[in-house]
């Protein structure tokens, strides 16, 4: 079990609230998952600027002086926001590589959860309302974010094994279900020279997501194959820099409930996920069809 | 009539107060308010009583029942009337996944359409749906009815025994050991009595009827891998 929301804005007035109505629908999905929690949100973004999200188990030694020694490194500018354990550093997008580079060397131990212009991912160990209360993340603002709560059963409780887990420039995926071809499909992927970290099946999942992107698949394409070739029980909520999608495996025995008003469009689980957003009463509710890929894009 | 709102108690009272009226309680009519989509709302009654849920329900929701009547206005989560024994449940909405399962005996009523697996298992329910059904409905389906005012998603009444499939509009796909089956005038009397229970319009003869083909009772060594 895992508890997954997501909320798409379409009305741009609702931007400020973004962070508390997600918050709000995180905490609801306690119970289907108390062991860590994560966000995906979009948005403030600055034009020729990337965003690089990073965590570290020790905050407070990595993070100090972590900028002064960085911008000796990269040309231009860099502001750090730290966030307990995370901390976005907002880079000219042409740096980005240089800093990444730069930051495995200087601070090895910390951890990228998140590039690109838009998308800031921000993922921890514990109950939802403490990860939320963590990241402050009730105060955040953005056109659209994803949430999930882990209840962990492929792999071990950890930030890496918490989700939403990045894609790719701007792209995000969570995920409630359990892959059951994982192992084969993660040495097939480690041969083709693909970057995964951990045991987690869910990584595999979105490093099949990205890997099929880089042969050029587009994100729809990916999530079409993806219902050929992963194996198991899935339903996966992706983001991107203006959209956001969903798709269920055939047999869909993992629950999704899904509302769409004039100013939004909303993802949860459960629909007790979705019942204090606004005008839920007027929402049209449905529930995502089995091996179907939806999307929606600003 | 006697009212419990949700928003100020809880759940495990609301259901323990339902539990306690017996077969001859004169409390008889119940309206919850504020379901807000939680769990189990209704479960295990066992009392010839009317609740009305005022909204959407969650998981579970009239599981178990015996004897009461309950009624959800909204739609209603996965799991609805699961496992009902004797009474009636009535959805004005619609019906997440597997409702009806496992169900021996009354009747559930889902005015929208159903997900996924209804009446899976079904083992002498009756169930009427207004609108559609989704995939591996009526999977091993014993006995019962399983009543389609709209259509059938894929691998309708895989491997069933004995429940009867009535299906108005289309079927995507048939599952295993299930086919197309004549209709009986005694089948047309269990749909008109069924249809004008549940208060659907659409007309017996316009429903075919689907069930086991009983191909599956005994082995049979070209049904194995």
């Amino acid at each position: 079990m895992c508890g997954i929301v997501g909320l798409f804005l379409k009305d741009k007035s609702m931007e400020p609230q973004l962070g508390a109505l997600l918050t709000d629908m995180l905490i609801t999905m306690t119970d289907r998952g108390p062991d860590s929690a994560g966000i995906a949100i979009y948005g403030n973004e600055v034009p020729d600027n990337a965003k690089l999200t990073v965590q570290s188990d020790t905050p407070e030694t990595d993070f100090l002086d972590l900028k002064s020694e960085l911008v000796k490194t990269i040309q231009g500018g860099l502001e750090i926001r730290v966030q307990s354990t995370h901390a976005v550093l907002e880079i000219q997008a042409d740096q980005m590589s240089k800093a990444r580079t730069a930051l495995k060397s200087i601070r090895p131990n910390i951890r990228v959860m998140s590039t690109g212009e838009s998308l800031e991912i921000y993922k921890e160990v514990g109950l939802p309302k403490d990860v939320a209360s963590r990241f402050n993340l009730k105060n955040m603002s953005g056109s659209h974010g994803i949430g999930h709560t882990r209840m962990a059963t492929e792999s071990a409780v950890t930030t890496m094994g918490a989700h939403p887990f990045n894609t790719g420039i701007d792209q995000c995926l969570v995920h409630n279900g359990s892959l059951s071809n994982h192992n084969s499909l993660r040495r097939k992927l480690r041969r083709d020279g693909v970057h995964i970290e951990t045991e987690n099946d869910t990584e595999v999942g979105a490093a099949y997501v990205t890997w099929k992107m880089q042969q050029g698949s587009s994100l729809g394409e990916a999530l079409e194959s993806s219902l050929e070739d992963l194996d198991g029980f899935f339903t996966f909520v992706v983001g991107t820099k203006d959209g956001f999608g969903v798709v269920r495996d055939p047999i869909a025995c993992k629950p999704a409930v899904m509302a769409e008003t004039e100013q939004y469009v909303a993802f949860g689980s459960e629909y007790r996920a979705l019942v204090n957003l606004p005008s839920i009463e007027n929402a049209r509710i449905w529930e995502p069809e089995p091996a179907t890929v939806y999307f929606w894009k600003h | 009539m006697q009212n419990y709102d949700l928003a100020n108690g809880s759940l495990r009272e609301l259901n323990a107060t339902l539990h306690a009226q017996n077969h001859n309680t004169n409390q008889t009519v119940w309206e919850i308010e504020n379901p807000k989509g939680a769990h189990a709302i209704a479960c295990g009654l066992d009392a010839p009583i009317e609740v009305t849920v005022k909204g959407s329900t969650g998981y579970y929701s009239a599981g178990m029942n015996q004897q009461a009547t309950v009624n959800i206005t909204g739609s209603a989560g996965p799991g609805v009337a699961e496992n009902m024994m004797s009474g009636k449940v009535v959805i004005d909405g619609d019906a997440s996944q597997y409702a009806g399962a496992t169900g021996h005996g009354g009747l559930l009523v889902i005015k929208g359409n159903a997900s996924s697996r209804c009446g899976i298992s079904m083992k002498g329910i009756n169930i009427v749906v207004h609108g559609s059904i989704g995939h591996m409905s009526a999977f091993m389906g014993q006995s019962g009815n399983l009543v389609v005012c709209g259509d059938a998603g894929d691998a309708l009444g895989d491997s069933c025994y004995e429940a009867r499939l009535f299906v108005r509009g289309s079927v995507k796909s048939l599952g295993a050991d299930c086919e197309q089956k004549e209709m009986r005038t005694e089948h047309l009397e269990i749909l008109k009595a069924l249809l004008a229970e549940s208060e659907s319009d659409a007309k017996p003869e316009e429903f075919k009827r689907y069930g086991s083909a009983r191909n599956l009772y005994n082995f049979n060594i070209d049904n194995a891998y």
